[in-house]
């Protein structure tokens, strides 16, 4: 296990020392002490190493994650994992405003809450919430899964395209062109995948499913508020 | 004009200077439709421009240079505050954003390979990085748009450049949209959107909000790439001075200034023409945000929107920009509206010149269309000859004039060179209308 200590060495330094690492590396763990809020921790790595932040980040951690696992165990600030390309991201407590927002593959887990605009233009990313999200989560949400295990908030999947929204609790409303679908046996069966990968102990069943009600993939005057 | 039946002198028919034809065929084109009209390309009103302003040319007090054989340098460099590799350019006339989707592969390859020859950069646009384009352009602006259309950290890292796109002269505040007819499988696919759908470009960005989360970003993305690539902000020209005070402050390595006439790949008529600054007004305010910060030549200004020659680009120099960017007259110059295309334009409805649809992908030059049948028209070799071409006439032009005035280098031109035919100009530009030592507000403040 590699430690660095945000107390005494620089952001720089530490991303600069992940990004070196390569698929060869046999420096596949690393631990970040002190992060104390700071922002773009562990982001742009490209290699398959598992980075464990002791704490809470700020802005942007583990931004365009490419391969890598990344553990934060703390809460994380805003745009946590945006766009992320593939690899895992956990974070044990919540998560504030636009957590994987523009993700394009891998998985965010967030074990606690995440804020407003979860999943904002996710376009491929998977993300599974233990707890509720905020207002406008999944908002022209392109393709991928948001899992919600409680509740979600106001206009949920607005202008959203191919993503699935699942969610267990209530909704507080839907977005515009956002609709309640069928559970088919195929979205039962992804569900399950991505409630076992993220470690939570839901049952399908319980999901309801959301998505595009696609009245909005043409321009059609009748469509503007 | 003729006597009516009772002999009475018929007046002559008074056309209003208010319901114009031009209004009354757009009031029945939205009575017959029921949608506004969406199209491509700057505002066509008449607006203050460059073409306000003269320069003095040498004096007694001023000696030239000789035109052919002293020196007048062009080169600029490009984001040194902050990037360990700022960009060099031969020439200050940079090719500004056009996204692969609203251009075809072939006419994205042009570009690069005419900027590339005359030794300076272009850049991508909404949609990602081509590569054609990567290949084809020596330096490659990547720019980093609300949609993140194909945005990824590979493509960010070849990138010379990025380019955080808040606004655009054509539509500040405005989100964009590529119409399905544009959208190819490969557009599609590259966007991650079901083929032929209306693609919506949402209007702000997903992940920040605001001049302190900006800077937050901008370190994000210098983390992801080393801090070896210059970052741009490019911001529209609504409140230029403020605007520019906040982009530095967040840490842009240069400033992206888009006026009025600047184009766009589709946006509505109304929003073109009544939203936004002339580029002759934006520019002075944000020159002077540099100065007030103490950062004018340090973060760098490049000034687009309309630039269509070398005294376009010599006058914005002369106003503070360090650059410029073109983008109508670059497709111009690959081909677009030209006449030898009227019988086609004729058929769409138009003419050459004026033909602005460029989000229906009918474009008879194949330059703004995704049809295999069209893009067939377009030489990506010759069009590259042409850009070039016409990058090195703008070029000559301004360094002829530059040289009229006794600079060695066209960032010597200053505002001390210029005045203004008109009261309106010579207010935005702060310099004298001609003959006076006089401007509206000179002893005022913005």
């Amino acid at each position: 296990m590699q430690t660095y200590d945000l107390s005494t060495g620089s952001l720089r330094e530490l991303n600069a020392t992940l990004h070196a690492q390569n698929e060869t590396t046999n420096q596949t763990a690393w631990e970040i002490m002190n992060p104390r809020g700071a922002h773009a921790i562990a982001c742009g790595l490209d290699s398959p190493i598992e980075v464990t932040v002791r704490g809470s980040t700020g802005y942007y951690s583990a931004g365009m994650n490419q391969q890598a696992t990344v553990n934060i165990k703390g809460s994380a600030g805003p745009g946590v994992a945006e766009n992320m390309m593939s690899g895992k991201v956990v974070i044990d407590g919540d998560a504030s405003q636009y957590a994987g927002a523009t993700g394009h593959g891998g998985l965010l887990v967030i074990k606690g809450n995440a804020s407003s605009r979860c999943g904002i233009s996710m376009k491929g990313i998977n993300i599974v919430v233990h707890g509720s999200i905020g207002h406008m989560s999944a908002f022209m949400a392109q393709s991928g899964n948001l899992v919600v295990c409680g509740d979600a908030g106001e206009a949920l999947g607005d202008s959203c395209y191919e993503a699935r929204l699942f969610v267990r609790g209530t909704v507080k409303s839907l977005g515009a062109d956002c609709e309640e679908k069928e559970m088919r046996p195929e979205h039962l069966e992804i569900l399950r995948t991505l409630l076992a990968e993220g470690e939570c102990n839901a049952r399908p069943e319980e999901f309801k499913r959301y998505g595009s009600a696609r009245t909005l993939y043409n321009f059609n005057i009748d469509n503007a508020y | 004009m003729s006597n009516d039946d009772r002999g009475i002198p018929r007046t002559t028919p008074r056309q209003s200077a208010t319901f114009t034809q031009d209004v009354n065929s757009e009031i029945r084109r939205a009575a017959a439709t029921g949608i506004y009209d969406i199209r491509g390309g700057g505002a066509k009103r008449k607006l203050p421009t460059f073409d306000d302003l003269l320069f003095l040319g040498a004096s007694i007090s001023r000696y030239p240079l000789e035109g052919y054989r002293e020196k007048c340098d062009t080169n600029v460099t490009i984001g040194g505050l902050h990037a360990s590799n700022p960009i060099h350019l031969d020439i200050p006339i940079t090719i500004a954003g056009m996204s692969f989707g609203a251009l075809s592969g072939p006419a994205k390859e042009a570009l690069g390979r005419g900027a590339s020859a005359a030794g300076t950069s272009t850049t991508t646009g909404d949609g990602g990085m081509t590569p054609e384009e990567r290949g084809h352009s020596s330096k490659l602006v990547y720019q980093y748009l609300p949609s993140r259309y194909g945005m990824n950290p590979d493509d960010l890292r070849k990138a010379d450049a990025i380019e955080i796109v808040v606004g655009q002269g054509a539509k500040p505040g405005g989100g964009g949209m590529l119409l399905g007819q544009k959208i190819s499988d490969r557009v599609a696919n590259m966007r991650n959107l079901p083929k032929g759908i209306d693609q919506r470009s949402a209007c702000r960005h997903p992940d920040w909000t605001g001049p302190d989360d900006l800077e937050i970003k901008i370190l994000e993305l210098r983390e992801i790439t080393g801090w070896r690539v210059p970052i741009y902000v490019k911001i529209a020209g609504a409140r230029p001075y403020y605007d520019t005070t906040l982009a530095v402050k967040a840490g842009a390595d240069a400033i992206v200034l888009d006026g009025m006439q600047g184009g766009t790949a589709a946006t509505q008529d109304v929003f073109i023409e009544h939203v936004g600054q002339p580029t002759l007004a934006i520019i002075r305010p944000a020159v002077k945000a540099l100065q007030d910060l103490g950062m004018h030549r340090k973060v760098q200004l490049i000034l687009s929107g309309g630039i269509r020659s070398g005294a376009d680009v010599a006058k914005a120099m002369a106003l503070g920009a360090d650059a410029v960017a073109i983008g109508t007259a670059a497709l111009i110059a690959l081909g677009d509206n030209d006449p030898k295309w009227e019988a086609e334009y004729n058929k769409l409805g138009t003419t050459a010149g004026a033909y602005d649809d460029w989000h229906e992908g009918q474009d008879p030059a194949g330059i703004t269309t995704q049809d295999p049948e069209l893009m067939k028209r377009f030489d990506p070799i010759e069009g590259g000859r042409r850009l070039r071409n016409y990058l090195k006439v703008m070029t000559l032009e301004a360094q002829t004039i530059a040289r009229a005035c006794g600079k060695n280098h066209l960032h010597n031109l200053e505002p001390e060179d210029l005045v203004a035919l008109t009261m309106e100009a010579a207010a935005m530009a702060q310099v004298p209308l001609a003959g006076t030592d006089w401007w509206p507000g000179k002893s005022g403040s913005f």
